[in-house]
């Protein structure tokens, strides 16, 4: 089916569907949420209104209809705690902000311990994100079956609880809800949200973007900010340069609808399981990424069976719950876990990538960082050290491991 | 779910495997004059191109030896496989 077309079908009322014009002051290449959070800003906090996000497929297609929508800004190093952080901030006001229910519920993200080095970590974690500024506390296994009543803490458990992490304004929002508001958001400040059109090369005159051709036509642009997800690397080849991400697939599944029989986000990295329990009632569970590249969208089914291995292992009543339905988008993962979101090689070409199992969350802080980059040609506080050139200066940020989940 | 094809057992399924990233990075062969961008590029950067793509699978739950295998990665298709130190035109 035209692209276009689905989207007429599906939302008459919320965003325009207009023609691409010849030429824009800024055009993001990705209408994800991250995309869209980025041209919101531009023409919010930046006052910049001429310009587009230009989409290959559609709104609501790609990793922000497929990710589990978890929220939280529990991140051990220094740089991803205030980036995080303040995207949660964000998350605080934004429902009111964009004036539409996102169902944003700070019903609490406990990650959990089962065994000594957990334990001390995580305690580690807590005492982080304090210094931070971030809400942390250490519940023993007590306070965990306390907080969250089906969790088994038995301790003949094969991967006993021995306690948890527990940030109390971390929680989960409707992801649909957020397309939905922020691409209405963007088409009332003057955005041109364009679907059914895939970028296949990107204009570089003498070291400087000055356009792309596109599957509807050439556009002129003054900036151009990649914010393209798992395919972020097929654009920076075709601007000349490299990125060093690899596209994976993640896969997450939900049962069927039940009554609220959990009422918090429970994540552990040693099981290997992330669940929370959609407002509707499906069980929302996710995990690791399939080892291998990929652009397909899908993965294989012994990934989501260790899942549901997982699950069960915390919370035996799920093993009579049915599932419903298991999907798989694609991801861009960097080598130390973190983003990527900065200036590139080439002038006036930005980038934001690299988000890889964990960019949910940080829909309204990287939109707001990725913003202030492009209109100022510098980048924000924020995004600063998440930097392409962290790779060659060394200075790394490691989350992998120590964000709290495995990725 | 892949079956893979080890060039050492057979077809097999994917969970035997462990999966090794692009094939033929080669060790630099004087890394004494690599410049901190030629590091960067061996370090970090791997090939992320989207279609036939000849990367390194470990048979650890067989015969634990390396091999490489060609995957279109756009649709999953499994081309062929071939040994260590075998060119991809030997796959198979």
């Amino acid at each position: 089916m035209d692209p276009n077309e689905h989207a007429l079908h599906n939302a008459p009322f919320l965003w325009r569907n207009p023609e691409p014009k010849a030429s824009y002051d800024a055009v993001i290449v990705g209408g994800g949420l991250h995309g869209l959070s980025t041209a919101y800003y531009l023409a919010k906090n930046h006052g910049l209104t001429n310009i587009a996000v230009v989409e290959r497929g559609w709104i609501g297609n790609g990793n922000a209809v497929r990710n589990t929508t978890i929220i939280r800004s529990n991140y051990l190093w220094d740089e991803s705690a205030a980036m995080y952080e303040h995207a949660l901030q964000l998350w605080e006001g934004w429902g009111e902000e964009l004036d539409y229910d996102i169902l944003f519920s700070q019903r609490g993200v406990l990650n959990l311990a089962h065994n000594l080095h957990d334990e001390r970590e995580s305690i580690r974690r807590v005492n982080a994100n304090r210094l931070n500024g971030v809400d942390a506390e250490w519940l023993d296994a007590d306070a965990v079956k306390e907080f969250c009543p089906i969790v088994d803490i038995s301790p003949e458990a094969r991967y006993p609880v021995m306690g948890a992490t527990l940030q109390r304004r971390g929680g989960i929002a409707r992801h649909d809800a957020v397309i939905f508001a922020l691409g209405r958001a963007c088409d009332a400040l003057g955005v041109d949200i364009i679907q059914g059109c895939e970028v296949t090369d990107i204009d570089v005159v003498n070291g400087r973007v000055t356009g792309l051709q596109t599957s509807r036509g050439p556009i002129a642009a003054g900036k151009v900010g990649l914010v393209a997800a798992g395919r972020t690397s097929l654009l920076t080849a075709m601007a000349g340069f490299a990125v060093p991400i690899q596209s994976h697939p993640l896969q997450a599944l939900v049962s069927e609808v039940y009554e609220q029989v959990l009422n918090c986000v429970v994540m552990s990295n040693a099981v290997h399981v992330y669940v929370s329990q959609a407002h509707k009632g499906e069980l929302v569970m996710g995990a690791g990424i399939d080892a291998f590249n990929s652009y397909a969208q899908r993965g294989g089914l012994h990934v989501i069976e260790e899942q549901m291995s997982a699950g069960m292992q915390l919370f035996p009543q799920f093993s009579r719950a049915r599932v419903l339905r298991t999907w798989g988008g694609i991801v861009d993962v960097c080598p130390d876990a973190s983003p990527i979101v900065g200036l590139t090689p080439v002038e006036n070409l930005y980038v934001n990538c690299g988000w890889g199992t964990g960019g949910f969350k940080a829909t309204p802080g990287s939109g707001w960082v990725m913003a202030h980059t492009i209109a100022t040609g510098e980048p924000h506080a924020l995004n600063r050290p998440f930097s392409l050139e962290r790779f060659e200066t060394g200075e790394l940020i490691d989350e992998h491991g120590a964000a709290a989940v495995a990725h | 779910m892949f079956q893979i094809r080890c060039p050492y057992c057979g077809p097999r399924d994917e969970p035997e495997f462990k999966y090794g990233g692009q094939a033929h990075v080669a060790y630099p062969a004087d890394p004494e004059q690599l410049s901190d961008e030629e590091w960067t590029r061996f370090l970090f950067v791997r090939d992320n191109s989207r279609g036939r793509y000849a990367e390194r699978w470990n048979h650890a739950a067989g015969c634990r030896r390396w091999f490489n295998v060609i995957r279109d990665n756009g649709t999953h298709e499994m081309v062929g496989s071939y040994r260590s130190g075998e060119q991809p035109e030997e796959a198979r």
